[in-house]
């Protein structure tokens, strides 16, 4: 069946890299088209007419909004040897838990240390560290989120690693020193090809965030 | 039929006046689930929930054979997929997903807005209605030519969206603006008459006196005036 399966992304979005990553794990063929969030596209504009944000995943012209809801669909249209959920209920609910906590802490408290100044940066360093710690705590010893499989809640955190360069840099600290064990994990994700394929680079990054300032008039 | 045996144990600690916590009883109503209601007090929140919810430490808890579940989006996915009679959410994977979108778009969206219109004033305030007002469009036109969010009969978008109906549009008169008048949402105030239809929505939602005089008391705490 020929199917058609579009992306529209940003590439810096560890949202839209959820998706991306999703995608590769079920070998999924996609045509991912980059977007200018400042000059939005029509096609974003109509298929995502509520929010107007990135990422929309189209999948034979229906399209699909917000990137943990398009794991979801993913999983469920291209179900496979490799699921990104658990099929136990109580497993589910408990991964899907942690996907909405790290979608409500961990980006807003991040924002604050490159995109805040003097206390409001202060304090969200200090919340972003206690956020990466409640996940580094239940990680614990396994090797993945849900075990021993990389699954949804693995895919929900990783691609803000490719911030965190950027984050230590803006924030003067290490995030290795406060959460040894959530880098390890991290380093262990990125040796997925799914993974690798779809973070850019720290360093592109990094050079990345003083332009987002100045775009979103910042100082 | 349920499947599993009398000695399932569920309980459910809740607040009375959350719409968050009142969606979960609709669910497990709808569904015929018998359940222990725990009341909390979430001024004084107590060890059981911080034990059972350590990392929100927030209402709605549904524990299931001393397991707990937090997030009431969550735990209404895990009522449907554990208690299989009456599904609230649909069969199709695209359906399903423009459920959990709309669901979505209610708490996050709609709510997080509507709460902003309770103490401000004046140019402030139309703001923010107006803001409020263009978030509910959407789901007006989702109403078009349908008796519930969910189609024919009630689904998962109208549980998550009684806060519309029944919290958000009864604090209108507390607040002493009309957020929702007929003449602009002819299509929610349908809904809503159809909601009220619904034996299960009638039986879990809040008494409207009570529920009145209880936001009326904590805005009066909150040192908010009412209309």
């Amino acid at each position: 069946m020929a199917e058609e399966v579009i992306l529209l992304d940003f590439w810096p979005s560890m949202f839209g890299m959820r998706t991306r990553i999703a995608l590769e794990e079920k070998n999924v063929k996609f045509d991912y088209r980059e977007q200018d969030l400042w000059n939005k596209s029509p096609i974003l504009l109509e298929m995502n007419p509520v929010h107007k944000k990135i990422p929309v995943l189209i999948h034979n012209g229906k399209p699909v909004c917000e990137s943990l809801i398009q794991m979801e669909y993913i999983d469920e249209v291209w179900p496979s040897k490799t699921p990104l959920l658990p099929s136990d209920p109580y497993q589910r609910a408990q991964a899907k838990f942690w996907g909405d906590f790290i979608d409500k802490k961990v980006y807003g408290s991040a924002r604050l240390i490159w995109g805040a100044k003097g206390e409001e940066h202060e304090a969200g360093k200090k919340e972003f560290i206690e956020i990466l710690k409640t996940l580094e705590s239940e990680l614990g010893d396994k090797t993945y989120f849900g075990g021993e499989t990389f699954g949804y809640v693995d895919i929900a955190l990783i691609g803000f690693y490719s911030w965190f360069e950027a984050y230590e840099k803006f924030g003067n600290f290490s995030i290795e020193a406060e959460c040894p064990k959530l880098i390890a994990w991290a380093k262990r994700c990125v040796k997925r090809e799914s993974v690798a394929k779809s973070l850019p680079g720290s360093e592109k990054i990094t050079k990345f965030v003083p332009e987002l300032k100045e775009k979103l008039g910042i100082e | 039929m349920a499947e599993r045996s009398n000695s399932e144990e569920v309980k459910l600690l809740g607040m009375w006046a959350s719409p968050f916590s009142r969606r979960i009883e609709i669910a497990l109503t709808l569904k015929g689930v018998s359940y222990e209601f725990l009341e909390q007090d979430i001024t004084n929140k107590s060890s059981l929930l911080l034990q059972l919810n350590p990392v929100n430490k927030m209402i709605p808890v549904l524990v299931h054979n001393g397991k707990p579940i937090s997030e009431s989006l969550v735990i209404l996915e895990y009522i449907d997929e554990t208690w299989r009679d009456n599904p609230i959410l649909p069969q199709d994977p695209y359906e399903r997903t423009m459920a959990r979108f709309w669901s979505k778009f209610v708490d996050e969206q709609i709510y997080v807005t509507a709460m902003k219109v309770v103490g401000k004033t004046g140019k402030e305030r139309d703001a923010v209605v107006e803001a409020t007002r263009d978030l509910l469009m959407f789901l007006e036109k989702e109403l078009v030519g349908k008796d519930f969010l969910g189609g024919k009969s009630l689904g998962f978008v109208d549980i998550v969206a009684t806060l519309v109906a029944f919290w958000l549009m009864r604090t209108e008169e507390i607040v002493g603006v009309k957020v929702v008048p007929v003449e602009k949402f002819p299509e929610i105030h349908r809904w809503v008459k159809n909601l009220l239809g619904n034996d299960v929505i009638k039986k879990c939602i809040p008494p409207e006196d009570e529920h009145l005089k209880y936001i009326r008391a904590r805005m009066e705490k909150l040192n908010i005036k009412s209309a």
